[in-house]
C-alpha cells in the first residue's frame, strides 16, 4: 500500500463522517490553541518585565540615607541627612566598574505655564542622570553640568507634563513657574512609561539637583544617588566599594553601623523576572494538560470509531487488507485529523492572543516557536493517541468484525 | 507495500488443470476454545472441487457449514488438517500471507453486502484492487468495466444508499470479480433481497460461473437457491454427511419452480 493511497483512504473515511472527524479534532484544536495563547501571553509579560527592568536603567545601585536612631526611637530609612553631593562625585570617580553615579532628590509643586497648571513631582539630579536611567530626551536637551554648576533655573519636562500643560505643543523655550521660580524649558524626555511598579515615570518635572536644593526644597542633602554598574557581574563588587567609600567618608568608625542603605534594584527585578518566567511555565504546563486531554478525547473517538466500523475493518480484511493495512489506515487517520486539528488550533490560538492583546491590552508575543511546538505536539499526540486504537482495529479477527452488528 | 507475489490481483488466474483440483481439502478439523469448553465444529472434513464447478453448501446451523465456508475462504486457519487452494498450501499461511491470498484467489459475497457506505460503487470496486497495489488509473478502468459487466455502468457514482438491494449486491459481486480471483464465496448472497432480486442475482452468478469459468461456492440454507448449483454439499455435525448432484439432491419440483421463473442465462446482457 503506497502512501498516497492510504492517505487517500483515509482522507476518504474521514470524509464520510465530517462531524466525526471535527469531533475529535476539537480536543487537539483547544488544546494547541491553549498552548499558543498561553505561551504568548507568558512570552508578552516576561517582556514586559525585561522592559521595566530597561527602564529602570542598568544594573541600577540606589544609595539612600539611613535612619536617625536616638533613644532608641528610630525615624525609619532615608531620614539621614548625611548622603551629599560630594558624595556622588567620589562614588562616580573613585569605584571601579562604576558607568554613573547620580543624585536624585524630589519634591512635589504645582507647576504653571501660560493659562495651564499641573501638580508633578520635581526631581534634581545631574546630565549622569540620563546614562544611569538610561533615559533619552525627545525634544531639546537635557541639562548640562555647567548649568548644574551654576543652578540655572531650566526644566525638562516629562512627557505626562508636557502634554498636560502643552497641549498644544511648543514646550521647549517656554517659561513654567514652580514654587514662584521661573524656569525656561530646554528639552522634554522620551516617555518610559510606568514603572516596575505602576507609578507614571513621565509624570515629572527635572530641574538640576543644586536650583533643586537651593531654590525649591531648601535642603543640604541628596535623597538618592544613582550608582550604574559597568555589568551585571559588577553590581556586587560596586556595592562593596560604595559601602566602604561612604563609611570613609562619613568617618564611620568600625563599631558604627551604615549611616546609608545601598539598595541593588536589579536584584530585585530579576527576581520579578524570575516571577514572571515561572508564571509563564505554569500557564505552558496548563495549556499541556489541555493538550494531553485533547488527545486522551481524540483517542476515545478513535476507539468510538474503530468500534462503530468494525464491519468496514472486517470487508477491509476479506478483500485482501493485512493487519498492518488497517494499523497504518487508522494512524494516517489519526494523524491527519492530529494535523488538522494542529493548523486549526494555531489559528485560533494566534487569533485569541491577539485578541486578548486588542481587548485587554496584555503584552503578548506569539513566537515562531510557540507555534511550532504546537504544531509538533498536535501531531505527537496524534501518533500516541492514534496508535491504541489503530492496533484495537488492526488485531481485530475478520470473522468476527465481518459478523459485527 | 506490495508483496512479492508474482502477478497479485492483475491478471486471471489460469484455471488448474483438470487434474489438480482448485480447491483440496483433507480432514480438515476446527475446534474452538480448549478443553471441556472445546467446540468441535468441524470434525474432519475433506472435499475437492474443481475449477468451474457450481457448488452449494447446505446444512442447519451449528453443522459446520459457517466455519468451513470462513477456512475456505482463508479467513481463518483449520486446528489441523490440508487445505490446498490452486495447488498452494495455505492451512498454515501467516495472516498477512492470508490476506494475500483472499485479495488475489477469492472474492466474497456476503448476505448484507458490506459495501462501505457513503462510499461510491466505483469506489467500493475498487477497494481490493487498491489493496492489491494496482494504480489509480488502471483501478477506476477496472472498476468502471466492471460495474458495466454488473449492469451497473450508469451508477458509478451512487452510493449504497441510492441502491435498490439487487443492485448493492450486484455492486458486490463486482467487488469480488476486481482482482479476477478464480474463486467466488458467496454466503448466502440472497438472503436479504426480495425473491425478484434473488433470482437477478443467482442468474448472474450462474452467468458467470457458465461463461467465465469461475468456481462458484455458494453457502444457503435455502433449497430453492442450491437448485441454481451443479452440486450439493451437505453438512451435519460438523461432517460432510451428503455430497451428490443438485439434480439429485433438489426435489424436482423445486428445482422446476425455481429455474422455471428464471430467464435463460443468455439472455442477459
Amino acid at each position: 500500500m503506497s502512501l498516497v493511497n492510504l492517505l487517500r483512504i483515509a482522507w476518504q473515511a474521514l470524509r464520510r463522517n465530517i462531524t466525526r472527524s471535527i469531533l475529535t479534532m476539537l480536543g487537539i484544536i483547544i488544546g494547541v490553541g491553549a498552548v499558543i495563547t498561553s505561551m504568548a501571553i507568558g512570552a508578552g509579560a516576561q517582556a514586559a518585565v525585561l522592559a521595566q527592568i530597561e527602564s529602570l536603567g542598568a544594573n541600577l545601585v540606589v544609595v539612600i540615607p539611613g535612619a536617625i536612631s536616638s533613644g532608641g526611637v528610630s525615624l525609619g530609612t532615608g531620614s539621614r541627612t548625611t548622603l551629599k553631593l560630594p558624595d556622588v562625585d567620589a562614588i562616580a570617580s573613585t569605584v571601579p566598574d562604576v558607568a554613573g553615579a547620580a543624585p536624585y532628590s524630589q519634591t512635589s509643586a504645582q507647576v504653571v505655564a501660560g493659562g495651564m497648571n499641573w501638580y508633578t513631582a520635581i526631581g534634581g539630579t545631574t546630565p549622569s542622570y540620563t546614562t544611569v536611567r538610561s533615559w533619552s530626551v525627545a525634544q531639546g536637551r537635557f541639562f548640562t553640568r555647567a548649568e548644574v554648576d551654576q543652578a540655572a533655573k531650566v526644566a525638562v519636562l516629562g512627557n505626562t507634563v508636557q502634554q498636560n500643560l502643552f497641549p498644544e505643543g511648543g514646550a521647549v523655550g517656554s517659561i513654567v513657574i514652580v514654587k514662584n521660580v521661573p524656569f525656561r524649558v530646554i528639552g522634554v524626555l522620551a516617555p518610559k512609561g510606568q514603572s516596575g511598579f505602576g507609578r507614571d515615570q513621565d509624570d515629572i518635572v527635572m530641574v538640576p539637583i543644586t536650583t533643586l536644593l537651593d531654590r525649591l526644597t531648601g535642603q543640604a542633602w541628596v535623597q538618592n544617588i544613582f550608582v550604574s554598574a559597568a555589568t551585571p557581574e559588577a553590581v556586587p563588587a560596586v556595592v562593596d566599594a560604595t559601602e566602604r567609600l561612604l563609611r570613609l567618608r562619613h568617618h564611620l568608625t568600625a563599631a558604627q553601623p551604615d549611616d546609608f542603605t545601598i539598595r541593588n534594584i536589579a536584584d530585585v527585578q530579576q527576581v520579578r523576572l524570575a516571577t514572571s518566567q515561572t508564571q509563564a511555565l505554569l500557564l505552558a504546563g496548563i495549556a499541556v494538560v489541555s493538550l494531553v486531554v485533547g488527545g486522551i478525547g481524540n483517542m476515545n473517538i478513535m476507539l468510538v470509531s474503530v468500534t462503530e466500523r468494525t464491519r468496514e475493518i472486517g470487508l477491509r480484511m476479506a478483500v485482501g487488507a493485512r493487519g498492518r493495512d488497517i494499523l497504518l489506515q487508522f494512524l494516517v487517520e489519526a494523524l491527519t485529523l492530529a494535523c488538522l486539528g494542529g493548523l486549526i488550533g494555531i489559528a485560533i490560538g494566534v487569533g485569541t492572543a491577539q485578541g486578548s492583546s486588542a481587548l485587554g491590552h496584555w503584552p503578548v508575543i506569539v513566537s515562531p516557536f510557540s507555534i511550532l511546538l504546537g504544531f509538533i505536539s498536535s501531531l505527537l499526540v496524534g501518533v500516541v493517541f492514534g496508535f491504541y486504537p489503530a492496533q484495537r482495529a488492526a488485531a481485530l479477527d475478520p470473522i468476527v468484525a465481518l459478523r459485527y452488528e | 507495500m506490495t508483496n512479492g507475489a508474482p502477478a497479485r490481483g492483475r491478471t486471471m488466474e489460469a484455471a488448474p488443470s483438470s487434474g489438480d483440483p482448485l480447491i483440496d481439502v483433507r480432514e480438515m478439523t476446527k475446534v474452538y476454545g480448549e478443553g471441556d469448553t472445546a467446540v468441535r465444529a468441524l470434525r474432519g472434513v475433506s472435499l475437492r472441487v474443481q475449477a468451474g464447478e457450481f457448488v452449494a453448501i447446505m446444512g442447519p446451523s451449528g453443522s459446520g457449514k459457517s466455519t468451513f465456508m470462513h477456512l475456505l475462504g482463508c479467513l481463518d486457519r483449520p486446528t489441523s488438517g490440508s487445505y490446498r487452494l490452486a495447488g498452494q498450501e495455505v492451512s498454515r499461511l501467516s495472516g498477512d500471507e492470508l490476506a494475500a491470498v483472499r485479495n488475489r484467489r477469492i472474492g466474497f459475497v456476503f448476505q448484507s453486502f458490506n459495501l462501505l457506505a457513503r462510499t461510491t460503487a466505483q469506489e467500493n470496486v475498487e477497494l481490493p484492487l487498491l489493496y492489491a497495489g494496482v494504480p489509480r488509473d488502471m483501478r477506476v478502468q477496472r472498476a468502471r468495466a466492471l460495474l458495466r459487466q454488473v449492469g451497473l455502468g450508469d451508477r458509478l457514482g451512487h452510493r449504497p444508499s441510492e441502491l435498490s438491494g439487487g443492485q448493492q449486491q450486484r455492486v458486490a459481486i463486482a467487488r469480488a470479480l476486481a482482482n479476477g480471483a478464480p474463486l467466488l464465496m458467496a454466503d448466502e448472497p440472497t438472503g436479504n433481497l426480495d425473491s425478484a432480486s434473488s433470482v437477478e442475482i443467482m442468474t448472474f452468478v450462474r452467468e458467470l460461473n457458465r461463461s467465465e469459468g469461475i468456481t462458484v461456492v455458494l453457502v444457503t440454507h435455502d433449497v430453492s437457491i442450491a437448485a441454481w448449483s451443479k452440486r450439493v454439499v451437505t453438512f451435519r455435525d460438523g461432517l460432510i454427511i451428503d455430497d451428490r448432484p443438485s439434480a439429485e439432491a433438489v426435489p424436482p419440483q423445486v428445482r422446476d419452480g425455481v429455474l422455471g421463473t428464471a430467464p435463460a442465462p443468455e439472455a442477459r446482457p
